[in-house]
């Protein structure tokens, strides 16, 4: 395989504790090597740019039946942002929710080479296999929602926690998944009731057990297992005023659960949770509070779910909340209930600049990531589509990294929100080692991707080429050749094959599929016989055909775990 | 100044011709002007390989008008997003025919396909044939359709005439399809002819006029009262027409007006007065 050697880059590797220094990166078959000598070697000139990992993002819903589902209802979304086919790309639509390939495309374009894809019912693991098989140039992963899911509120209920454990290590291995995901815990199957709980004590309808019940149950589960990811929470009362209070119950519920300095527990999309106020009118912004919280605990990590003033398409698994933003916005709304696993919801909405709860949540994401002092603890996200398309990520990066760019927005929003916002008081300004830790190092560490979000020797050759020379611009000032640079990668390297070439992809290269195969003892035997019974009295599927076989994932790539139990 | 376009042959599958504008031909040679790509089916072409171009643009968009001849029934987005200046098609023409329009003028001789002034926000679109379906509408799943200008159809409309319609004028001499003004926020349809019903079906503003027969109305609406005469514009219809206020699922607030002589069976509504 062809060899390849990046010269002269500014490196920024913070895993390996490289910041700005000017160096060479050799890689050969695919992974990053000492060094490459022969005739062979393709040189890239990077003097004078920015050389980073391939960026990896921790949630981003590019997959599966719900994205599907919002792709069909939203044709005007597509007609508006087309793109035509090249030499080596496929045409494809959608401006919030594009397309499979172009999502590949597009994620390429910006120096992005992992991607996971955070909510897949297991009943949907299909699909939404299918779906990322069709997503090229970047790697990828799929977490399956447990946290609603029949078998696993039995189990905690009961307090089986080995046998909780067997059927996810099953279903990890069922579903071709990644990591545990819950959506608003309980909520989801009180949801298929008409409604919902109350807050992580507020017990689920017929089940007689408590969120907090849930997530403890299912974090010691996930310990139990030794998964790579700790359990990825999607907080109860999402999206409601007063809901910080819900957000710091749900990361202190599993504090004396922490085993020393490792993470318990990943809350994604903070942003969406970190809302103080008793109604809209009084809405304000907690981001405070939690990251007063955070930065004095150290088993929780965060991303931010930032909100871009555009319109987007929200679509989640808590069927309850999409329902509140239904009846808010008078939007059409899909709202849909997977059997005995879990629900989901899509809206069309719009966040304008003048509506005084939108800029209050724009500001929120970021006083989470400036106000967090340590970021190796919150990663960059938009929850895509959620608080806007990824395609906005270079749009953050520059609010991140300069002062300057978020005065410029604020002096657009509403004012009582620019009044009560605490942005102006804060005068930190990412670097560029700041940013390659929150868009690609960190998320990597945090989804134990060992081979990721680093460019030392055997790592993976994913890596990120911006042409922005720090030595030369003022990169708080000049915050849109940032922009600019993050949104056309001068070169994106997946496993050392150049796919992306100044903003313009080059050549596709399909992805792989990580997926997690627990090898536990053999109690997964055990529970078989209960799980075919369980299948039969309530599922639309047989247990036989639930499972997704190997070769329904176009590039297979198990990550290997030696449970506990 | 005027440039002719003349297809150079017979298109079998459709051409979109979003190019056709006068805003993109202001200020260019005939030659950059047939040097142009368009797309004809999944085959990108140049403007000069389909069509005959003669004439001389002008270097502002208001003064340039593009005149049309032929067979362009297959040619779609003539005249979109224009801004300015004028469009006459001597013929038939595709769909989608000055879509997002913010000026100018396009006028047929002929009739126009489905779409004609879909999401338009100004200017005028004057069709001397028959219209299709969706004249003035909103794109699918979008809830903005035409915002603002005028189009005059001298023929039959089809289904959904100025669906999601929030403001603007749209007149048919002729007759229109079910769902006239369907989700219309605003503005006004004017129904020279007959309907063929479910007028105004989840409407919540705005006027629709229809001077001759239709079925029956929406039972979401209420019978308000019986106008004399209606007034569009400077125009005055004479009447009598039936008042009703609707759509009521919506909550909505428009006003649906059917002439009380083309339409007896309505006459049952008049004890509710």
């Amino acid at each position: 395989m062809a060899e390849l050697l990046i010269k002269n880059g500014i490196v920024y590797d913070p895993m390996n504790n490289i910041d700005g220094e000017r160096m060479d990166l050799a890689v050969k078959d695919g992974k990053i090597v000492e060094k490459v000598r022969g005739k062979g070697v393709k040189i890239i000139d990077a003097s004078g740019m920015v050389v980073m990992p391939g960026g990896v993002d921790i949630h981003s819903h590019i997959a599966g039946a719900k994205v599907n589902a919002g792709r069909l209802l939203r044709p005007e979304d597509h007609f508006k942002d087309v793109e035509v086919k090249t030499a080596v790309t496929r045409s494809g639509v959608g401006y919030s929710i594009p397309s499979t390939f172009t999502t590949g495309y597009r994620y390429a374009r910006m120096g992005y080479t992992t991607v996971m894809d955070p909510a897949m019912p297991p009943l949907k693991a299909r699909h939404t296999h299918e779906e990322l098989n069709d997503t090229p140039l970047i790697d990828k992963a799929s977490y399956p929602l447990l946290g609603d899911c029949w078998f696993v509120l039995e189990y905690l209920r009961e307090n089986m926690i080995e046998e909780c454990a067997a059927y996810v290590a099953w279903t990890m291995n069922a579903t071709k998944g990644y990591a545990v995901k819950l959506v608003n815990p309980g909520g989801l199957e009180a949801w298929g009731f008409g409604r919902n709980v109350r807050d992580i004590d507020d017990p689920v309808p017929h089940f007689n057990i408590t969120p907090r019940e849930i997530i403890r149950g299912l974090c010691t589960v996930n310990q139990l297992l030794k998964m790579p990811h700790t359990i990825h929470v999607h907080t109860n009362n999402l999206g409601k005023p007063g809901n910080y209070v819900t957000a710091l119950e749900t990361m202190k519920c599993v504090e004396n659960l922490a085993k020393g300095d490792k993470p318990a527990i990943h809350i994604t999309h903070c942003q969406f949770s970190a809302f103080k106020g008793s109604d809209w009118r009084k809405f304000e912004s907690g981001a405070e509070e939690i990251a007063r919280y955070v930065n004095k605990h150290s088993h929780v990590t965060l991303d931010m779910g930032q909100v871009v003033f555009t319109d987007t398409t929200t679509m989640t698994a808590d069927g309850p909340f999409q329902y509140i933003l239904h009846q808010l916005s008078g939007n059409k709304w899909i709202n849909h209930d997977v059997e005995t696993e879990t629900s989901a919801g899509i809206v069309p909405f719009r966040y304008r600049r003048r509506s005084y709860v939108h800029a209050i949540q724009w500001s929120i994401g970021l006083e989470l990531s400036l106000l967090i002092e340590d970021p190796w603890k919150i990663y960059l996200t938009t929850d895509h589509p959620n608080a806007a398309p990824f395609t906005s990520y270079p749009r953050v990066v520059s609010w991140l990294m300069s002062q300057a760019a978020r005065e410029k927005v604020m002096k657009k929003i509403n004012r009582k929100a620019r009044r009560r916002s605490l942005l102006p008081t804060v005068d930190r300004e990412y670097g560029l080692r700041e940013v390659a830790i929150v868009t690609r190092a960190g998320p990597a560490k945090a989804l134990g991707l060992t081979r990721k979000g680093h460019v030392g020797v055997g790592a993976d050759a994913d890596i990120a080429v911006y042409n922005v020379n720090p030595e030369r611009v003022n990169l708080s000032k000049k915050y849109k050749t940032v922009r600019r640079a993050f949104q056309r990668a001068a070169y994106t390297i997946k496993e050392g094959k150049v796919v992306v070439k100044d903003g313009k992809v080059v050549r596709s290269v399909s992805g792989k599929t990580f997926w997690v195969n627990v090898k536990a003892s053999p109690s997964i035997i055990e529970i078989a016989p209960t799980l075919q019974r369980e299948f039969e009295k309530y599922y639309t599927v047989r247990y036989e055909n639930y499972q997704v076989p190997t070769h329904h994932l176009a590039v297979s790539s198990p990550v290997l775990v030696k449970a506990g139990v | 100044m005027v440039v002719t376009l003349r297809p150079k042959r017979l298109f079998k599958v459709p051409v979109d011709a979003e190019c056709l504008t006068p805003d993109i031909f202001a200020g260019k040679s005939n030659r950059e002007i047939t040097a142009w790509k368009l797309w004809e089916g999944n085959r990108e072409r140049t403007l000069g390989k389909l069509f005959e171009v003669e004439g001389e643009s002008g270097a502002n968009p208001k003064e340039v008008s593009i005149q049309i001849f032929g067979d362009v029934r297959k040619v779609r987005r003539v005249g979109a997003r224009m801004s300015a200046g004028e469009i006459v098609v001597h013929g038939d023409v595709g769909m989608h025919l000055g879509e997002e329009m913010t000026g100018g003028r396009i006028t047929v001789a002929g009739s126009a396909d489905s779409w004609a002034g879909s999401m338009m926000k100004k200017g005028m679109i004057e069709i001397k044939g028959d219209a299709g379906d969706y004249v003035g509408a909103a794109y699918r799943g979008s809830t903005v359709g035409m915002s603002g200008g005028t189009i005059i159809i001298h023929g039959n409309a089809g289904n959904e005439v100025g669906c999601f319609m929030r403001r603007g004028l749209i007149k048919v001499y002729g007759n229109t399809g079910q769902f006239a003004g369907m989700h219309m926020r605003n503005g006004t349809i004017l129904i020279q002819g007959n309907s063929e019903g479910r007028a105004g079906a989840e409407m919540t503003g705005g006027r629709i006029v229809i001077c001759g027969y239709i079925p029956s109305i929406l039972p979401t609406f209420t019978i308000d009262s019986v106008r004399p005469r209606v007034k569009v514009e400077e125009e005055e219809v004479p009447g009598p027409f039936y008042m009703s206020v609707g759509d009521l699922t919506e909550g909505g607030d428009g006003r649906l007006y059917v002439s009380q002589t083309r339409n007896p069976q309505l006459g049952l509504y008049e004890k509710f007065l």
